[in-house]
């Protein structure tokens, strides 16, 4: 791909001017660190870090019917947001396979915003497009705005610094409106690391200046930008899927663990009929975490996983986890090897490394 | 980016340090750059004998596994084992402490075939 095909967020400059190493993802060139992966990924689980979010893809349904519409397109049920909160949610195929995960956000009473990834951005909306209902409209916004992602146990403070101590941030999975010098944000309290924080979506044109803001007033507290390097150690950590890598078309969200995001008691979704058997017999395969046993080298996508002499599945994310400083992972294995205790071998370049099955979150705050 | 004038270099950014028939091998800085934080290195054992260009040692950041290549033809007489406990040393110090292997070369003179700095430098740009 050329440098000319690749999309730049509205932060682009920014990074550069920062020294940010970049690299394509997807479409687009984004950044991958700054300062280096693991002081990153330290300054989140101990400060506060912020992540360029603006690829990430924003869609708004509307209409009287939008929320119908959109239970049946969705894993999870609409009808428990009410205005001003949001649900992490599937987006599947007829096969119950992945197309999506997103949050979704009821943000008016016949109003939706979806965030989903930005490599899915476009296929999202051609395939809701295709299903659209009758009093339901769809509009892809990804271009309009900017994103950020502020996380880290300091964001509190913060948000105080941005928008005053008597400002609160709204409760976790809420999104609020607030205006900060003459720009319009919209705060919700999520994230993809483990920790407390936000992700503020704006307007383009006021990218540059948010982030600067942040970054100053962040300052003291020990901000850092944060790349997609850290970003994956950090959502690894925490177990949390990665579109394209733990979740694909291949796979359903109950061979994924994910169960908890699908309301088997509606009557009709898309794909619910393979996920309603997947549930009650149960999945051939299974996404189980695992961490390494021993010092060596750290798992990637598709080793191979290996136990008893058999090969029982591959891995899906691994790395070297900068919390625990061990290889840690996510794996499809056989269902009836998916037991937490399970010892594995991970071969890495024709040697077979051990491991073990480990509890989701494989991180948890002491 | 530091590039030493008495090192020679490859196009798969080793470094080469001559010391008589042994040739002192690790990577660039440029190259511990664009790698970030290293994590774990495999190293070669001690006695294993190399191809030019052929795949000898791995480093591995927290994002990828990266191959190494032996510069020259060789045999293998001592490796950095400080690097099993610090890996991080070829982030430190790429020239120096985080140097990888040693090889006896089979042919000292094929070190000339190798880039020198100016030529290396021209190559990272």
């Amino acid at each position: 791909m050329s440098d000319a095909a690749q999309k730049r967020t509205p932060l682009y400059d920014e990074h550069v001017r920062l020294g940010a190493k970049m690299i394509p993802f997807g479409d687009w060139i984004m950044p991958v660190q700054y300062s280096g992966i693991i002081g990153e990924h330290q300054a989140v689980r101990k400060n506060v870090g912020v992540f360029d979010i603006s690829h990430m893809g924003q869609l708004v349904a509307t209409g009287s019917a939008a929320g119908s519409w959109l239970n049946e397109m969705l894993t999870n049920n609409i009808d428990k947001l009410e205005v001003g909160t949001g649900q992490y949610t599937f987006l599947l195929n007829e096969q119950g396979g992945i197309i999506d995960d997103l949050i979704v956000y009821r943000t008016g009473s016949e109003e939706f915003l979806l965030v989903v990834n930005a490599s899915r951005a476009d296929e999202d909306f051609a395939w809701l497009k295709k299903h659209l209902g009758e009093n339901a409209e769809l509009e892809n916004r990804s271009e309009d705005y900017g994103g950020v992602a502020i996380q880290g146990p300091h964001v509190v403070d913060l948000f105080h610094a941005l928008l005053g101590a008597n400002v609160d941030l709204p409760e976790r999975n809420h999104i609020v409106d607030r205006n900060l010098d003459r720009m319009h944000i919209s705060i919700a309290r999520t994230g993809y690391t483990g920790e407390d924080g936000v992700e503020v979506f704006f307007q383009a044109k006021d990218a540059a200046a948010f982030w600067n803001l942040v970054l100053e007033k962040g300052q003291e507290l020990g901000i850092k930008a944060c790349g997609l390097g850290a970003r994956d150690t950090l959502r690894l950590e925490m177990c949390y899927p990665l579109n394209g890598s733990d979740l694909s078309p291949e796979h359903n969200p109950i061979e994924a663990g994910l169960g908890f995001f699908v309301d088997l008691t509606k009557p009709k979704f898309i794909g619910r009929e393979v996920l309603a058997k997947a549930k009650e017999s149960g999945t051939a395969n299974r996404l189980v975490a695992f961490r390494m046993k021993s010092k060596g080298p750290p798992p990637r996508p598709h080793y191979a996983v290996w136990r008893e002499g058999a090969p029982i599945g591959e891995v899906t994310s691994g790395t070297l986890s900068p919390s625990l400083n061990e290889g840690i992972g996510m794996a499809y294995v056989a269902s009836a090897q998916a037991k937490t205790g399970t010892e594995l071998e991970i071969e890495i370049r024709g040697q077979k490394f051990p491991a073990v099955i480990e509890k989701k979150p494989l991180y948890k705050k002491s | 980016m530091n590039v030493p004038d008495d090192l020679h270099y490859t196009e798969s950014h080793e470094w080469v340090r001559q010391e008589g028939e042994n040739a002192r091998v690790g990577i660039t800085d440029h190259a511990q750059a664009e790698l970030t934080d290293v994590v774990f290195v495999e190293l070669p054992k001690v006695g294993a004998t190399a191809e030019a260009r052929g795949q000898i040692a791995v480093v591995e950041s927290v994002k990828a596994a990266s191959d190494i290549y032996a510069p020259v033809k060789g045999t293998v007489v001592e490796v950095n084992n400080a690097l099993e406990g610090n890996p991080a040393l070829i982030n430190t110090d790429p020239f120096g402490e985080g140097w990888i292997f040693v090889l006896k070369m089979d042919s000292p003179d094929e070190v000339k075939q190798l880039k020198d700095a100016a030529a290396y430098r021209a190559l990272i740009g």
